[in-house]
């Protein structure tokens, strides 16, 4: 049945460019300019889908991006298929495939069919109520749910397009290319306003642009007509760039936009190739004019949702703009003009209209004459109380309507069609206004909703505004830009317009049947099959806002947002409960307006580029000598280095013994470093850290501990007095960025009279960490120059010194316990003296040693590691590090917080070495810590924060928090896993050379 | 996503700010001589407020300078911004 179903050719489609393409595996031909939907139509296609619960058939319902139904799978053969694609908005192209969504196994048989059989079981809230009881049900019943239901299939091969963004800044944006839409951009541009016009579908001129009614006229021309000499004349303004097949997802504040601008998806594969796809636009614009359009409404009556039960405004672009017929006997059902004009633009091309039923009693238009002289009947005060057909609409059943709109009365009339138009009337489509944080106001006569405010960075015209005839469109579009824009004249004040004015409309939200609801299936969210009698159930249970209802009934919350049948469910739900309308409100319009990939979203920051790395200059050694790495905050720090298809643990003895036996080298260029310089630099680092500095000797280095004002600790490490008024603070790795901040807060919010200047110069240096017994003879072959006795260069000293004629900084500190020195180079000699160190290191084994051995080690020592052994509740107290906390100082960060009632508990958790009592069993980092098996509910006495086997002292050790752990040296506790409990006793911190006589070896 | 008017730098994008809770809350000079309700007050206590809030916001990937802002939290709509250290603007 190929073709046809087109009606008389169409300007917009290329009837000498045929195309063909797959849908559930048939090929069929289209036009160039066809979408998906236009060609499926054409072919006679309609059942495209299943519905999500009942798998009830549904067709395609309309034209754009607001359709509920026709929700396809893009390549579904594919491993980077595309899933909930709506064919509304897919331009058909040599080549393209797709298929249904949602049914199984497939769109004629459907398994989940059956569901509507079962529907008297499927009420509202079903999936609450039913799912979660009894829980342990759940992984069955979501098996089944899985199975039959979802949306789509997710691609499983990383998707290969390109994607990108874009920053655009400009005077004024407006959105949507409708008539007010090309008018008000001709305007702002005309006037020096730097202009962006966007459109998301590919042509400009909205429903103007193929509207035939003669009633309406603008200068005497068909208000095609006149629109398409406007756009024609579009390319010769200055100052406007235009953008279709464009779509604004979100509307942030400060008129922030981000639209998906599609590059890519209408070509055929081989010209897709190495082109960008989409595009995100973010656009920060001066000025935003909104001209959205209006979505038309469906009516809500029994089986509303057979395939062939068609938008009336969707029928008249199908046959005007696509030049496709949607049915063979086509039926209008309405409360307003709109489908009369739909109804002629089918006669004209020689279509069969059999009838227009109308709600309303009567219509004064001069549409209607013409109507009349085409012989189509109309039913006056009728309504349709039912439909037939299960693949394809072939009758309605109509009775007439009583005065009040409550019920039907007389006898009913059957009257067969394959297609259904259905005009409810319009909608504003004010998603992105309110996005933009405005708020609506409610029209009770128009029963729509409208942007409440225009302000001076932005406006609503036309029909989003609620402007739905042409003179009101212009007169109003006229008078707002003169305002807006400031300017003297708008550029169509004289154009003369002619309108056939009957704007009267019948609102009946829902529509009586002669059977009782319970009996009906009037569908108001077609993708979630929520019915107006599911939202009446809602109400019976006592749901009231209209965001449970929402939420309960899952109205509104497919994949089209709710776009067709959201207000009527709000008018349902108010004359269900007796409130008005604007007093209900309305539920939140989020972003994104319609989907976006996920490819849009992260643009170009995928792959490597997906994350910032940073890595240290030794980082080519590292990778040439087979180090693995792990992420500590941004940088990439060599973890271990494995030989010979060693174990990380293998890996990791070896290295931890060499280091204590000979000689060990670490990269610690990550450490954070900030250069400290002032007048006053030594009374900052009093007041920042918990011990005193004033005494701290030129050429000496410190260890310091920083809190938060409530006392917890918030980083360590050690700072080195370089002149009189110039020190070197190091940070943890992960730390520095905001220790950095939190200095520069303090200095100049509360203590801007100190003089204290702060840089950050971590990059700027390379350190070496060389460390082991024969570290000091190493250090002897690269310095020989320099005077390495315990006298002239004791622990915790510093001094400056040159190695090859470069500057560098060779502190002698130690977080390992061992003799250590860390040389500091700049940056760009860092792997050089690394090399150094290396080739001096070779005839004592030195042995380059990454984070986990420099962990071990540390924890031998019992050295703690912020973020590790902390966790942003424990003071140094709970830390047994008493010595640090000056008692002389009147003040410094936190120190109050140190005497607070909580802070001085005696029974605080509290850091505690745990060893076990079988010494192999190496405890789990993170396991909980009991001291009764037995009692019930179990006590957690605290957790595991630091767990090794210690090579060097051949056992496990462990560091740990323990509530009152202070009291608890050599108790035994329990550590309870999954298949067993392991027995330790609570021990001192240190565990490796307590009296520390290993750094002046 | 606010456009923020920095008074170092001028206008920018809010991805370069950071946000630094409520402004004018000064850090006791003698904070050994308040009572732990008093500490207390200083150390959690915050308004939240909705409507107009005054804040502090530094410009992170900027000039790193801190400000202050009023900000009318129920709309987002920044009242005004001014340099540490100066008077707040009268309500
Ligand atoms: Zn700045």
């Amino acid at each position: 049945m190929s073709q046809n179903l087109r009606v008389k050719s169409s300007e917009f489609i290329d009837e000498t460019h045929r195309i063909s393409f797959k849908f559930d595996g048939k090929t069929y031909y289209g036009f160039k300019g066809d979408t998906l939907a236009s060609a499926l139509i054409a072919n006679n296609v309609h059942l495209v889908g299943r519905s999500f619960k009942y798998h009830r058939p549904r067709g395609i319902m309309t034209s754009g991006s607001e359709e509920p139904n026709a929700i396809v799978q893009i390549n579904p053969n594919s491993n980077i298929t595309e899933p909930n694609a709506r064919a509304t908005e897919i331009e058909i192209y040599e080549g393209l495939e797709a298929s249904s969504q949602n049914c199984w196994p497939s769109v004629n048989f459907d398994i989940g069919g059956i569901n509507n059989f079962l529907a008297p079981l499927l009420p509202a809230g079903f999936y609450y109520k039913t799912f979660m009881w009894p829980k342990s049900f759940w992984e069955k019943y979501e098996f089944f749910i899985r199975y039959s239901a979802g949306l789509g299939k997710s691609p499983t091969n990383r998707d290969p397009d390109i994607y990108d963004h874009r920053n655009i800044h400009c005077d004024v944006l407006v959105v949507g290319a409708g008539i007010s839409g090309i008018l008000a951009a001709k305007n702002a541009a005309k006037n020096n306003f730097k202009t962006l016009l966007l459109e998301e579908k590919n042509e400009l001129g909205g429903s103007t642009i193929f509207e035939t009614n003669e009633e309406n006229k603008i200068n005497n021309k068909l208000a095609s007509e006149w629109l398409k000499k406007e756009i024609s004349e579009l390319k010769n303004i200055k100052n406007l760039e235009i953008k279709t097949r464009t779509s604004v997802a979100a509307y942030h504040q400060y008129n922030y936009l981000l639209a998906r601008e599609n590059l890519t998806d209408h070509l055929e594969k081989k010209d897709k190739k190495d082109k960008i796809r989409q595009r995100l636009l973010k656009i920060r614009a001066k000025k935003v004019i909104l001209a959205t359009g209006a979505l038309e409404r469906p009516l809500i009556f029994n089986n509303n949702d057979r395939p062939g039960i068609i938008l009336s405004s969707a029928i008249k672009k199908y046959n005007n703009f696509y030049g496709v017929a949607c049915g063979t006997k086509t039926i209008f059902f309405t409360n307003n003009d709109s489908a009369y004009e739909s109804a002629l633009a089918l006669h004209n091309k020689g279509l069969n209209v059999k009838a227009i039923i109308d709600i309303r009693e009567n219509s004064n238009s001069r549409i209607i004459k013409k109507i009349n002289d085409a012989g189509i009947k109309i039913y006056w005060s009728h309504s349709i109380v039912d439909t037939t057909g299960y693949k394809r609409l072939s009758s309605v059943s109509i009775m007439k309507l009583s005065n009040d709109g409550t019920s039907v009365t007389g006898s009913k009339i059957s009257i067969s069609c394959d297609c259904l138009g259905i005009a409810g009337g319009w909608t504003p489509a004010v998603h992105l206004y309110t996005q933009s944080g405005n708020k609506l106001t409610f029209d009770e006569e128009r029963k729509i909703f409208i942007p409440k405010t225009n302000t001076a960075e932005q406006i609503s015209v036309g029909s989003c505004a609620g402007d739905f005839e042409l003179d009101e469109i212009i007169k109003n579009l006229n008078y707002k830009l003169k305002i807006f824009l400031n300017i003297n004249n708008s550029d169509f004040e004289d154009i003369a317009i002619e309108n056939d004015h009957d704007t009267s409309k019948r609102n009946i939200w829902l529509l009586p049947s002669d059977k009782p609801i319970g009996k009906t299936k009037p569908f108001v969210d077609y993708q979630n099959d929520a019915t107006a009698k599911d939202i009446k159930l809602a109400l019976r249970e006592g749901f009231r806002s209209i965001e449970h209802v929402k939420r309960y009934t899952t109205t509104g919350m497919g994949t089209d947002q709710g776009k067709l049948g959201n207000m009527h469910a709000l008018g349902i739900i108010a004359d269900t409960a007796g409130v008005k309308m604007g007093e209900l409100g309305t539920t939140t319009f989020r972003p994104p307006y319609t989907p976006l990939t996920f490819g849009t979203i992260v643009g170009r920051n995928v792959g490597e580029f997906f994350d910032t790395f940073r890595r240290t200059p030794m980082n080519d050694w590292h990778v040439k000598n087979k180090a693995k790495f792990e992420n500590v905050g941004q940088w990439k720090r060599a973890w271990y280095y494995p030989i010979n298809g060693e174990t990380m643990h293998q890996a990791v003895q070896r290295e931890s013994k060499a280091a204590r036996q000979s000689a060990g080298i670490l990269d610690a260029s990550t450490l954070g470093k900030i250069d400290i310089q002032g007048s006053d630099a030594t009374e900052f680092l009093n007041r920042v850290y918990t011990n005193a500095w004033s005494k701290l000797a030129i050429g000496k280095c410190r260890y310091g501990l920083m809190l938060n004002e409530d006392g917890m600790v918030y980083d360590d490490g050690v700072t080195t007095r370089l002149g009189e008024n110039h020190y070197i603070m190091t940070t943890t790795t992960g730390g520095a960025a905001n220790v950095l901040g939190k200095l520069e807060d303090y200095l100049q919010t509360e203590w801007p009279e100190l003089d204290v200047y702060l840089t950050s110069v971590t990059d700027h240096f390379a350190t070496a960490s060389l460390c082991g017994p024969n570290s000091k003879k190493i250090l002897n072959k690269i310095i020989p120059e320099l005077n390495l006795s315990d006298d002239n260069f004791p622990h915790m000293s510093f001094k400056e010194v040159l190695i090859d004629k470069i500057k560098c900084r060779v502190m002698r500190i130690s977080f390992t316990g061992e003799l250590s020195y860390e040389i500091n180079t700049p940056a760009s000699y860092g792997e050089a003296v690394w090399q150094k160190c290396i080739e001096a290191g070779k005839e004592f084994d030195i042995t380059p040693y990454g984070t986990e051995t420099m962990h071990l080690l540390r924890a031998e020592k019992g050295f703690i590691i912020v973020g590790q052994d902390t966790d942003g509740t424990m003071t140094p107290i709970d830390l047994q590090m008493d010595w640090i906390v000056s008692k002389k100082k009147y003040d410094f960060i936190g120190k109050r917080s140190l005497y607070r009632s909580d802070t001085m508990k005696e029974n605080r958790k509290q850091l505690v070495g745990l060893l076990t009592e079988d010494p192999n069993i190496v405890l789990e980092e993170g396991a909980q810590i009991v001291s009764e098996l037995n009692q019930k509910p179990v006590e957690m006495l605290g957790h595991v924060t630091s767990s090794y086997f210690s090579p060097n002292l051949n056992k496990s050790i462990a560091l740990a928090v323990v509530k009152d752990g202070k009291n608890m040296k050599g108790k035994k506790l329990f550590i309870p896993m999954e298949n067993k409990n392991i027995s330790v006793t609570v021990s001192n911190t240190i565990f490796y050379d307590e009296e520390n006589k290993r750094i002046n070896v | 996503m606010f456009l923020i008017n920095c008074p170092y730098c001028g206008e920018r994008d809010q991805q370069e700010f950071k946000a630094g809770g409520e402004a004018h809350i000064e850090r006791p000079k003698q904070p050994t001589e308040l009572s732990d309700d008093e500490w207390a007050e200083y150390l959690f206590m915050r308004k939240n407020i909705k409507g107009v809030q005054f804040e502090r916001w530094n410009h992170a990937h900027g000039c790193r300078k801190w400000f202050n802002m009023v900000r009318d939290t129920s709309n987002d709509q920044i009242k005004a911004i001014y340099k540490m250290g100066e008077k707040p603007p009268s309500q």
